[in-house]
């Protein structure tokens, strides 16, 4: 049901827009996977998932097509904001979660994390037990817990 | 706001132009939150005023993030369902359902019949009860007390419901990767009828007291006005696109549980303004109690959750033990209380020593449940709109990545665009209709 597409970060653009001219009215997710942890060069996975909506029946006129690049932290692909307009959102999203750079937004802001946060939370070699509050005591916990020391799959501090 | 200052509908939304300040006058920055009574939750909205009309605006999110997504990669996989409670805390049940469907078609299972239909009834149940919310808060900020009371007051005896079902009114975890948490508890029916009856009291009471009156109107008839491509080009779902004419929803486009079997209709709009989405949700919630009723009638009996074999009640099983009749009870597992809490199904911990052991296995780290390689997205109609997990999965027993795609974060990178160029009090309508919910926006 779902059509998964593998290509170039280079080329991201264009075969989205494609997909647009062709009636993929509707960017349904972008998000990125990190795969370090397993080992993968380049890290990270970024899934862009575009549906086609009829508006008159609600129904979706073509099979939902996934496009998957895989990119590392240079700033190769660039912004689909003009294409979708909710991909200025998402694109600072994965930004803010993965540190993926858009090469056509060199000042990019964080959306869910604060400003002077310093670090990508959801790359898996950001500890989860790590502490940067912008108010209250700014110390490390002491002794923090590794509950899973057999099989890290996030890293702990 | 008297009716000169109110501008003829077409002029209220310009396309850009008209938004200059004439020169003797000076905008305003105005920061709108993060602790606002209108605006739920924790959000801020940055707004640039000339005099009482938005020039433009900025919202600004993240106050209640709460790092879902990285604790989700350090939990075994069922441990996540208490963490999908807080996503939508509104609507907790259908978050449950939705994560675990994505699981289950990871590791290529399916759930009983009778299962279905239980979380089918759990997402309807609380698809009225965020309905109910939205509707009674947004009219609360229009300084409608009364319907907030009364629709609050009907969303307490669903929460009962709820609490009967799942044994906690807004922290449900109902839903387990291979079942639910348990069959219905008795009596469950005539009280949910009990409660729609009065759910339909209210509403038509509140219907009475909204929908003819011309104070709510002047507030939500033509503001917060989106076109239907401008809703899907920021992909909007749920009551908020549908509201605009557009009558997509999960449920018909993507049928999931047996959302197919059942006869419902999927109200839409025609303006896409606040006064077609209050419209819609209380059009939504008497569908929704449909439903709950069709399943009523269409659930089969049989086992509820993966797992249990031929099931006989404690206490039968405890007479015919001490009687000594052990032939008849070699093989069958005793059915337990309802509440009681667990990961795996609870008949089965407490009847037999294999499912006892399952159970121990499940909850030791390293052990437990193990999800084949791969990664899937999964998308329910969520209150909001379409709900998906992407869930990625490395073949070891806990979530390699969580996404989850919450449903109001689109609608809340469109809030600029149908606030710019109105008035400041229509912030309060457009953004109680957008129904935002911090807990799944911030995740």
């Amino acid at each position: 049901m779902i059509e998964t597409k593998n290509i170039e970060p280079s080329a991201a653009l264009e075969v989205l827009k494609d997909l647009k001219d062709s009636g993929y009215n509707m960017l349904v997710d972008l998000t990125a996977v990190d795969h370090s942890s397993q080992g993968r060069v380049p890290r990270f996975e970024v899934v862009y998932r575009v549906a086609s909506l009829d508006l008159k029946t609600g129904l979706e006129s073509a099979p939902r097509v996934e496009v998957r690049c895989e990119v590392g932290t240079e700033p190769v692909l660039r912004s689909v904001r003009a294409l979708w307009p909710i991909a200025d959102w998402l694109e600072r999203e994965v930004w803010d979660m993965f540190g993926i750079r858009f090469a056509d937004r060199p000042d990019i802001k964080r959306l869910l994390m604060y400003e002077e946060f310093v670090g990508h939370p959801l790359r898996k070699d950001y500890p989860i037990s790590k502490r940067q509050p912008l108010i209250g005591p700014k110390a490390e916990p002491a002794e923090p817990v590794n509950l899973n020391k057999d099989k890290p799959r996030v890293a702990y501090e | 706001m008297s009716k000169e200052n109110i501008l003829p509908r077409d002029s209220r939304f310009p396309s850009g132009e008209a938004r200059e300040t004439s020169d003797d006058r000076t905008a305003l920055m105005l920061n709108m939150g993060p602790s606002h009574p209108a605006m739920h939750g924790v959000i801020r909205l940055l707004l640039e005023l000339d005099g009482e009309r938005i020039k433009s605006s900025e919202v600004e999110i993240g106050y209640l993030h709460r790092a879902f997504e990285k604790h989700a990669e350090a939990e075994p996989w069922n441990n996540v369902v208490p963490w999908t409670d807080r996503l939508n805390y509104v609507s907790p049940l259908i978050n449950n359902v939705a994560y675990c469907l994505a699981v289950e078609k990871l590791a290529g299972v399916t759930v009983p019949e009778r299962g279905q239909y239980l979380r089918v009834v759990a997402s309807e149940v609380s698809r009225v009860t965020d309905h109910l919310t939205c509707v009674a808060a947004s009219a609360m900020e229009l300084g409608a007390f009364t319907v907030f009371l009364y629709l609050v007051k009907a969303r307490e005896y669903l929460y009962q419901l709820v609490d009967d079902l799942a044994g906690a009114r807004v922290t449900t975890s109902y839903a387990r990767v291979g079942g639910v948490k348990a069959d219905l508890p008795p009596g469950f029916e005539a009280k949910c009828r009990a409660a729609f009856a009065i759910v339909r009291e209210s509403i038509r009471d509140s219907d009475k007291l909204l929908t003819k009156n011309r104070i709510f109107m002047d507030r939500v008839e033509g503001t917060g006005v989106i076109s239907p491509e401008d809703a899907v080009a920021y992909g909007i779902t749920g009551p908020f696109l549908r509201s605009t004419g557009v009558p997509y929803d999960v449920r018909r486009a993507h049928p999931y549980l047996v959302y197919d079997r059942l006869d419902f209709e999927i109200p839409v709009g025609s303006k896409g303004d606040n006064f077609d989405r209050y419209l819609l949700r209380l059009a939504e919630t008497e569908q929704s109690m449909r439903i709950v009723e069709q399943c009523f009638k269409l659930m089969p009996e049989g086992r509820h959750s993966l797992g249990p074999k031929d099931m006989l009640d404690a206490s039968e099983m405890q007479d015919l033990g001490k009687a000594g009749r052990i032939s008849e009870i070699a093989g069958k597992t005793a059915r337990t209380c309802q509440t009681l809490e667990g990961v795996d199904c609870k008949e089965e911990v407490y009847g037999s020593i294999e499912g006892l052991m399952n159970q121990f296995e499940g909850v030791m780290w390293t052990w437990g449940l193990k999800v084949p390689a791969g990664d899937v997205y999964v998308p329910v109609e969520g209150a909001n709109g379409e709900l998906g997990f992407f869930v990625v999965s490395d073949g070891g027993s806990r979530p390699y990545r969580v996404r989850c795609r919450p449903p109001c974060l689109f609608t809340m990178a469109a809030l600029p665009r149908m606030i710019d160029g109105g008035w400041v009090a229509d912030i309060i309508a457009t953004f109680g209709s957008v129904n935002m919910i911090a807990g799944e926006l911030d995740r």
